[in-house]
C-alpha cells in the first residue's frame, strides 16, 4: 500500500526526516506517534506530495509519488489545521470538493452524524474551531478511498463528535481500508490503533502492535510505554 | 475570486472612460489621456491584486494541493482567474463608454484597440510577476513591499536610470541602446508603442525619429508584441517551475 525508502527532508538547515523507511502492506489502523517536531506531519505531507523530499522514494498503491498527482485519487486527507477559504459557505465548499473529485460521496450521512445541518448555510470564517474540525472530518471521509490519512483528527472535538469519529474510523477499517493517524491522545491510540509507528528525530524508532510495545519496554501501562520508548529504547 | 473588487475596478474604468470622453469631447484625445492612466495604473493594480489574491487564497491552495489535481493546473488556474477578471474589467470598463460614444465611427479605433491590447498585456505581465513574488515570500508584508517596489521600479525608477545613462553616455551613439532598454521594460515598451501609433512622435525629436523607424513599422510592432508575450510567458513559466518545487 505505502512504501517509503530512505526518505530525507531538510527545511533549510533543519533536518526533519533522515533516512525514514516504512512499509505498510496490510489494511488496518496505523498510529504515527512521536514528540512535537519529530516529523510526523512532514512524513504525511511527503506521502501527499505537498512537501517534496530532498531524497528518497515513496510509493502509494504501487505508484511512485514523485511528479505524479493521480495517485491522490486513492487518498483522503484530513489536515492538521483546518484552514478553509473563509468567504465560502459550508455547503458551497462541500459541493466544490465533490465537483473536483468527481466521485460518489456520502456527505448527507456525515452531515447528520456530526450534526452539521444547521451550519450548512454559514460562512466558514464564522464557524467555531470544533465545528470547523467537523467540517474538516466530513471532507476527509466523504469519499470512498482505500487510504485515509488523519493528522490530529481529535483536535477541538466534543465527546459526542469524538464517539462518532471513532465509529466512523472503525467502519472504514471494517471495509478493509488503511488508516494513518497522528495524535497526541494516547487513550485514543490505545483504543483504536492496530499498529504503532514511533517517529523520533526523523527516523522510525519502533513499529509494531501495542502488545509488542509493552513487552519490549516492560511497561504495562500504555502511556508509560510510549514515554519510555524515547528515553531508553536502546537499553531494552 | 468572485471578488467585488473586480466590479469596483470595472466601474472605475467605466466612470473614467465616460468622464474622459465628456471632458475631451473627442475620441482620439481621450485615447491619449487614457494611455497615461493605463500605463501607470494597470501595472499597479495587477501587482497589488495579484499579491493580495495569492496570499488570501493560501488556505484554499493548500486544500487543493491535497486533492488529485496537478500542481501546475492549480497555479495557472489561479493566475488566469485573477489576470482574466482584471483584463475583462479593463476591456469592458473602457470599451463600453467608447462604443457608446461612437468609437466605430471614428478613426481612432485602431489606436484604441492597441491601447486595450497593451493594457491586457500589462495586466497579464504584472499579475504573473506579483504571483512570483508572493510565491517566494511567505511573509505577507515583505511580499507586498517587494511587489510595490517592483511596480515603482518599472514605472518610475527604470526611466530615471535610463535617462541618467543617456546623459552620462551622451557622446556615444545611443539609438540601439535606447531601443533595447525600452524593450526591457514592459511599461516603457507599451508607452512607446502607443505613442508611435498615435503619430505624435514628431514631438520627440531625433530619438523619436529613430524610434519611429523601428516601432512605427509593421515588423517593429510585431517584435514589440512578441516582447510583451515573452514578458508574460517567462514569469508564468518561472511561477510553475517554482510552484512544482515548493513545500506546503
Amino acid at each position: 500500500m505505502i512504501r517509503i525508502e530512505d526518505l530525507h527532508k531538510k527545511f533549510g538547515r533543519n533536518q526533519v526526516l533522515s533516512g525514514t523507511n516504512l512499509s505498510i502492506k496490510s489494511p488496518g489502523i496505523y498510529a504515527v506517534l512521536g514528540p512535537n517536531g519529530s516529523g510526523k506531519t512532514t512524513l504525511i505531507k511527503c506521502i501527499l506530495g505537498m512537501v517534496i523530499p530532498t531524497s528518497g522514494e515513496i510509493e502509494v498503491e504501487g505508484k511512485a509519488v514523485k511528479e505524479n498527482w493521480k495517485y491522490r485519487q486513492e487518498i483522503n486527507y484530513l489536515p492538521q489545521i483546518a484552514n478553509f477559504p473563509g468567504n465560502l459557505r459550508v455547503f458551497e465548499l462541500i459541493a466544490m470538493i465533490k465537483d473536483l473529485r468527481q466521485k460518489p460521496s456520502q456527505d448527507d450521512v456525515l452531515v447528520s452524524s456530526f450534526g452539521l445541518a444547521p451550519y450548512l448555510n454559514n460562512k466558514l470564517a464564522s464557524l467555531s474551531g470544533g465545528t470547523r474540525q467537523k467540517v474538516n472530518i466530513l471532507l476527509a471521509f466523504m469519499f470512498n478511498s482505500p487510504l485515509i490519512i488523519l493528522d490530529e483528527p481529535t483536535t477541538g472535538l466534543d465527546p459526542a463528535a469524538l464517539i462518532s469519529l471513532k465509529k466512523l474510523i472503525q467502519k472504514e477499517k471494517s471495509q478493509g481500508k488503511t488508516i494513518l493517524i497522528t495524535t497526541h491522545i494516547m487513550q485514543f491510540v490505545e483504543e483504536m490503533a492496530d499498529t504503532i509507528i514511533y517517529l523520533l528525530e526523523g527516523k522510525i524508532y519502533f513499529k509494531g502492535t501495542i502488545k509488542e510495545l509493552k513487552e519490549r519496554t516492560g511497561e504495562n501501562i500504555f502511556d508509560r510505554a510510549i514515554a519510555k520508548i524515547a528515553t531508553n529504547f536502546e537499553n531494552v | 475570486m468572485r471578488s467585488r473588487w473586480s466590479y469596483v475596478y470595472f466601474l472605475f474604468y467605466l466612470a473614467l472612460g465616460f468622464v474622459l470622453l465628456f471632458l475631451n469631447n473627442d475620441v482620439s484625445k481621450a485615447v491619449i489621456t487614457l494611455m497615461n492612466v493605463i500605463i501607470v495604473l494597470v501595472p499597479l493594480i495587477g501587482t497589488i491584486f495579484g499579491v493580495m489574491y495569492f496570499y488570501n487564497s493560501k488556505e484554499f491552495t493548500e486544500l487543493l494541493l491535497a486533492l488529485p489535481i496537478k500542481r501546475s493546473s492549480i497555479f495557472t488556474g489561479q493566475y488566469l482567474g485573477v489576470a482574466g477578471s482584471l483584463t475583462l474589467s479593463l476591456v469592458m470598463g473602457l470599451g463600453i463608454p467608447f462604443i457608446v460614444y461612437g468609437l466605430f465611427r471614428s478613426n481612432a479605433i485602431w489606436d484604441f484597440s492597441l491601447l486595450l491590447v497593451v493594457g491586457a498585456f500589462l495586466t497579464l505581465i504584472f499579475t504573473a510577476l506579483s504571483f512570483n513574488i508572493a510565491l517566494s515570500n511567505e511573509n505577507k508584508i515583505k511580499g507586498f513591499g517587494y511587489a510595490v517596489l517592483l511596480w515603482l521600479f518599472f514605472a518610475v525608477i527604470y526611466d530615471g536610470l535610463f535617462l541618467l545613462s543617456l546623459i552620462i553616455f551622451e557622446d556615444y551613439p545611443l539609438d540601439k541602446y535606447s531601443l533595447v532598454a525600452t524593450m526591457l521594460n514592459p511599461v516603457d515598451l507599451s508607452r512607446t508603442l502607443i505613442l508611435m501609433k498615435l503619430d505624435i512622435s514628431a514631438l520627440m525629436g531625433y530619438t523619436g525619429a529613430v524610434f519611429k523607424s523601428f516601432f512605427g513599422t509593421r515588423s517593429g510592432l510585431y517584435i514589440s508584441i512578441f516582447m510583451l508575450i515573452l514578458w508574460t510567458l517567462i514569469p508564468l513559466y518561472n511561477l510553475i517551475r517554482k510552484a512544482n518545487k515548493k513545500d506546503f
